[in-house]
């Protein structure tokens, strides 16, 4: 890139003259330069190069690819066991912390069919339905109320559908707990290091004052893994591309009927529950 | 003129340093919190808002109410209000102070409250509430200072004061509508998903604001030798008379359509509220309260001989104060995430710690008031002793 002497000298005096620091002026005389030092990448960032448009980052070629990330439940599969198998892995991969009490944090949890389908109840429904214990979990709608309403980006949604969190751009201001219908967040009201039993080094911990989710295992699908609850759930969950015909999932869909958590408000949650 | 507010007589000193110890308290208690995090309060992952969200909301409606005096004065040339718009004015700035401290304490990460602006995001009705608030302080600080200048020099405010007060008033409107749409158009929290909020929201502070100046104006008289007027005093209650009634009426119309659509998913809240759900009831008490105070007020604000009598007329704006004030500084923001998505029941009550913080922001407000008014009124004297 040619700068000329009186080229850089018009550039260095816009630059003083608005009052732009070292560091914006060198972006104005030269683009990109100073980004490796001053802008380390998040884990998020190194694992989503476009989205961030951090586009140096290369990803990983055995990344599972999907145009629109989506989970299927079979409730005839899905026991108790299973249910806590995949709660554990989740809880235990991510750091969750275990905080007894109201300002407990929960990633994926199991809750009644009244709680998780409050306008869907029905007395005479199938006792074994009707019993059963859901998943509760992030939806990652297509039409995430908590992506509007957040004031920094920290929510945003990714191109195939993934519904993440900043953690280090969230100010902790909790309108995103407002704005879902599932009550899929928590916010960090203490310091949850102490909370965690056995730390897993290989995902961050996270600090007070931000809120967290279930991310679809981002990091996992980033290194061709599916996400844990579907590992460990023995089948009983199933992860796929809702937008691919041909997968497992759309398999699934077809051949049993679903149902989605609250559908008439149009946030197209990507959670299906064979009933 | 801030000189105004370095002299002064023993009673204002104290008054200061009282503030000032409250305010210190209130601090230390935010250390607490800031050190410790939001773990504190009686906030938890259902109620994810609590007291501080809802004294900002109240507080956002008091500062609005400054539209009752300036509208009148500016539009319609009501000359009466001349002497407290002025108080009405800088009794908005210090709710607006008020309002903005109290969004800084909620969040769980105040040292990065910048990213709002770092990176607007036009989708977030809080990136809005944020330009609103801020705009309305901004301009209330000019409008206010301006003319209370061009008082002291007994000279015509500046033109271009004009334009920027007219604006004031739309702009009024908008701070409590767009705090109105921070609650108003989330799905799933049917409690709040109702198209009246705003003017529900609106109706509330028209009330509360001028209830509170009149009580206000009460005050200065007794400390100071300054008189709004008799008359001011009476078109300020006829406003709050009229405020109270349409408050009571939008939650009627809230009630009938709650009720009579029986859609779980919202009368669930009012039964929390006014009945208690599932064994449930802190707020019962409150809620009768409020709407018992909210009664009373308007009989006492609609009958002539009540309200023209300087005894009552205190009286009945402290109901209007308790009856609005519960409304919003309580029953709003619990009422809405009680039941929770998943209809569980997590009652909240804010911890002593949270009241703390609460009562220091309030104090910082009272402080800026004070000085406010202490110049304004050193003004006002000064002209009349001229």
């Amino acid at each position: 890139m040619g700068v000329d002497r009186r080229q850089f000298l018009k550039l260095a005096g816009i630059a003083g003259a608005l009052g732009l620091g070292g560091s914006v002026g060198f972006q104005l005389l030269k683009p990109g330069s100073l980004d490796a030092a001053e802008r380390m990448p998040t884990p998020y960032q190194m694992v989503f190069p476009k989205s961030q448009g951090n586009s140096e980052v290369m990803p990983n070629p055995k990344a599972l690819k999907g145009r629109r990330w989506g989970m299927v439940i079979d409730m005839r599969k899905l026991t108790e066991e299973k249910a806590r198998a995949a709660i554990q892995a989740c809880n235990y991969y991510h750091n969750v912390p275990d905080i007894p009490g109201k300002q407990t944090i929960k990633w994926i949890w199991l809750t009644g069919y009244v709680n998780a389908f409050p306008e869907v109840e029905n007395p005479f429904a199938d006792p074994e339905i009707k019993n059963a214990r859901f998943i509760a979990m992030c939806n990652h709608c297509d039409n995430p109320p908590c992506v509007r309403v957040c004031p920094t980006k920290a929510t945003f949604q990714r191109e195939d559908g993934i519904v993440m969190m900043d953690m280090h751009r969230c100010i902790g201001c909790r309108f995103c707990m407002a704005g879902c219908p599932y009550g899929s967040r928590s916010f960090n009201f203490r310091d949850p290091r102490p909370f965690i039993k056995k730390e897993y080094p290989l995902y961050p911990t996270r600090t007070k004052g931000v809120v967290e989710k279930c991310t679809f295992c981002s990091e996992r699908l980033a290194v061709g893994k599916l996400p844990y609850c579907a590992e460990a759930s023995g089948g009983a969950m199933v992860f796929g591309d809702v937008d691919d015909a041909g997968s497992e999932l759309r398999r699934l869909l077809r051949s049993r009927y679903s149902i989605r958590r609250k559908p008439n408000l149009g946030t197209h949650p990507q959670v299906y529950y064979l009933v | 003129m801030l000189e105004k507010a370095l002299s002064g007589s023993k009673l204002y000193w104290t008054w200061l340093i009282c503030l000032l110890v409250v305010i210190g308290a209130g601090f230390g208690a935010y250390l607490v919190q800031y050190n410790k995090g939001l773990m504190i309060t009686g906030m938890s992952r259902d109620v994810s808002w609590g007291f501080y969200i809802a004294q900002f909301t109240f507080l956002v409606g008091v500062a609005a109410s400054a539209v009752m005096l300036v509208l009148p004065y500016y539009l319609h040339h009501y000359k009466t209000f001349g002497r407290i718009t002025i108080l009405g004015e800088f009794l908005a700035i210090a709710a607006v102070i008020m309002c903005i401290l109290f969004i800084t304490v909620d969040l769980g990460k105040p040292s990065r409250i910048l990213n709002v602006m770092l990176h607007p995001t036009p989708n977030s009705i809080l990136f809005w509430d944020m330009i609103v608030l801020n705009g309305y302080l901004i301009i209330n600080l000019v409008a206010g200072w301006v003319t209370l200048e061009a008082e002291r020099k007994q000279l015509a405010p500046p033109g271009w004061i004009k334009p920027i007060i007219y604006l004031s008033i739309p702009w009024a409107v908008s701070i409590h509508t767009v705090t109105a749409f921070l609650y108003a158009g989330l799905p799933g929290r049917g409690f709040w998903l109702t198209a009246i909020m705003a003017p529900r929201f609106l109706a509330s502070a028209f009330a509360a604001g001028p209830a509170v100046l009149i009580l206000l104006g009460y005050l200065v008289k007794k400390l100071t030798r300054f008189d709004a007027g008799r008359e001011a005093f009476e078109t300020l209650a006829k406003i709050v008379c009229y405020a109270i009634i349409l408050h009571i009426f939008f939650f009627l119309l809230e009630v009938f359509t709650v009720a009579y659509s029986a859609i779980p998913s919202h009368t669930s809240h009012l039964k929390y509220l006014y009945f208690g759900l599932h064994g449930h009831n802190n707020l019962v008490p409150w809620v009768w309260t409020a709407l018992a105070c909210g009664f009373t007020a308007i009989v006492l604000l609609v009958n002539p001989r009540t309200r023209k009598n300087p005894t009552i007329l205190p009286f009945a704006c402290v109901l209007v104060f308790i009856c609005t004030w519960i409304d919003k500084g309580m029953a709003m923001i619990s009422g809405g995430f009680v039941p929770n998505p998943l209809h569980e029941v997590t009652e909240y009550s804010p911890t002593g710690l949270e009241l703390m913080i609460t009562i220091g922001v309030y104090a910082a407000g009272a402080l800026v008031l004070t000085i406010l008014y202490k110049v304004a009124l050193g003004v006002k004297a000064e002209e009349e002793a001229v």
